[in-house]
């Protein structure tokens, strides 16, 4: 090995190329050549080569999405007739949000449309699985959305991929490339979320319905409107009104109909509104990291905030939240260890708040903002 | 919808297969070649097929390690979740693996010790991270 190494490097060495220097000449001509004429269209291939095998992925995973969501619905809800079909037709369902060129009403709009869409949902998975309970019809249903959500992300970008491909058109692939890495992110946030669905696991966006269930548990409770709970808990010599969402489905309830409820049955007289959610970290931020602010705390289509905010400007009720940070990854997947302790931290902050806030006698309402997949009370 | 294998995605392709074994083989016989050009004398040659012989068999070899790779990226790996179980009254507390059903504050089988009720007061998974302190 090494007399044939010492051989080359001599013959390299006593002809260093020779005759066939020639060959070097042409070889970076065209290279040359090449990259100047064809430099954005090989770059082209490179950025579709990097989509297709990110496509290949949110195609397997969406095809797992259908998969667990037919199998759960085979387990839990013994349909008569094979449900694949119907889940086929669910997971194509489409929501037109309402035209907002004339902007007054449109958070009533929205809403109308948003109960119409559930109705349909909850009718559909009563349909696919006659025999699941409602627990099991709540967790049927976020699973059926999951999947929902994977096939649609797999579609927008095979669009984009295909479109890319038929037009040659760097830009066109540009773009998607580079919201790529944050689509598959969700996309993998969503896969591990089928599971703890299916399963009933409690998930990280549940972290502000956990604070509540924590401090409801033992306490009488009543059901407000609409598929909220309620429990009237003396917390340092206040009444505190402690909403969530009932659970152990999968529900987020409508929070502004219950802070809404609550404050019409105590006229107003309410010293202040502590609201919990889950929140999204920064890069660099501790998960289950506790931080404390002003405003309604809570996410979805807006419909639920701006029925807090309407009800507590009509009292001038103060309004605060307390916040559990995580990962994209983490809301929709199996709620995580530190968001569980954050859990604790999140309690003491708000018995802070109270103290601070409020005086003895006071009345304050506690909303614990998410899921209740797999939280009971 | 496509009604295709649910597992399609994590097929190797039979002709992706064949062309990297075929390389394989190459390589292999063309290092083979070269211990006998070698026997032979004629070391230049030698050289030449040792270099393809090594840089065929380490291409192949990268590119099915690649392959797998891409496969194993692809599986939703189902992470661990663990429930646990205290008792209300003598704080005995054990911790299982999750099962269907279970949910935070349901009652479930007597306590071991007291044989009052038990209650799931956490239901959680543990991520095991890389510590990295941001700056």
């Amino acid at each position: 090995m090494i007399a044939v190494m010492a051989s080359l490097q001599n013959q390299i060495a006593q002809e260093p190329l020779g005759e066939y220097s020639w060959i070097l000449t042409v070889i970076f001509y065209a290279f040359f050549f090449i990259f100047m004429f064809y430099g954005q269209r090989i770059q082209m291939y490179v950025m579709i080569r990097e989509v297709e095998g990110s496509l290949y992925k949110l195609k397997y995973m969406k095809d797992e999405g259908r998969k667990i969501a037919i199998e759960t619905i085979k387990e839990i809800g013994k349909p008569q007739t094979d449900p694949t079909g119907r889940v086929d037709r669910f997971l194509e369902y489409f929501t037109i949000s309402p035209q907002s060129l004339d902007p007054a009403g449109v958070v009533w709009k929205l809403e109308h449309i948003l109960d119409v869409r559930d109705i349909r949902f909850k009718d559909e998975v009563k349909l696919m699985a006659p025999s699941a309970d409602e627990t099991q019809i709540n967790n049927l249903e976020n699973t059926l959305e999951v999947a929902s959500t994977l096939n649609y992300i797999y579609k927008v970008i095979r669009h984009f991929y295909l479109l890319g491909k038929k037009t040659l058109s760097l830009y066109v692939i540009m773009q998607i490339q580079m919201i790529l890495p944050l689509i598959m992110r969700e996309a993998e946030a969503y896969a591990s979320a089928l599971k703890a669905f299916s399963y009933g696991q409690p998930i990280g966006d549940g972290a502000g319905a956990l604070v509540a269930a924590k401090l409801m548990h033992g306490h009488e409770i009543r059901k407000i409107p609409k598929d909220n709970v309620v429990a009237s808990v003396p917390i340092e010599g206040r009444t505190a009104y402690v909403i969530k969402a009932e659970g152990p489905g999968g529900n987020v309830g409508k929070t502004g109909d219950a802070v809404k409820t609550i404050i019409d049955e105590n006229e107003g007289k309410i010293a202040t509104i502590i609201m919990i959610d889950a929140a999204m970290k920064l890069e660099g931020e501790e998960v289950g990291e506790v931080a404390e602010g002003i405003g309604a705390a809570i996410g979805g289509p807006g419909v639920d905030q701006f029925k807090i905010e309407e009800s507590i400007l009509k009292y001038r009720i103060p309004i605060n939240a307390v916040i559990i940070k995580e990962d994209i990854g983490d809301n929709v997947s199996p709620m995580r260890k530190e968001i569980f302790d954050g859990v604790d931290k999140a309690i003491e902050r708000i018995k802070q708040v109270i103290l601070e806030r409020t005086k003895e006698g006071d009345k304050v309402i506690i909303v614990g903002v998410g899921n209740s997949i797999g939280i009971g009370q | 919808m496509s009604r295709a294998s649910p597992n399609a995605a994590t097929k190797i392709s039979s002709f992706v297969l064949m062309m990297i074994f075929l390389v394989l083989a190459l390589s292999l016989t063309a290092l083979i070649l070269a211990t006998t050009v070698f026997g032979q004398g004629n070391e230049v040659v030698a050289g030449y097929l040792l270099l393809i012989g090594f840089l065929g068999v380490a291409l192949s070899t990268y590119v099915l390690f690649q392959t797998r790779r891409r496969i194993l990226r692809l599986r939703i790996v189902a992470p661990s979740i663990t429930t646990t179980i205290e008792c209300k009254k003598c704080s005995f507390k054990s911790v299982r693996e999750f099962q269907r059903g279970d949910y935070i504050f349901k009652e479930v089988e007597p306590c071991q010790k007291c044989n009052d009720k038990m209650l799931i007061t956490a239901i959680s998974r543990e991520v095991k991270e890389k510590e990295r302190v941001p700056p």
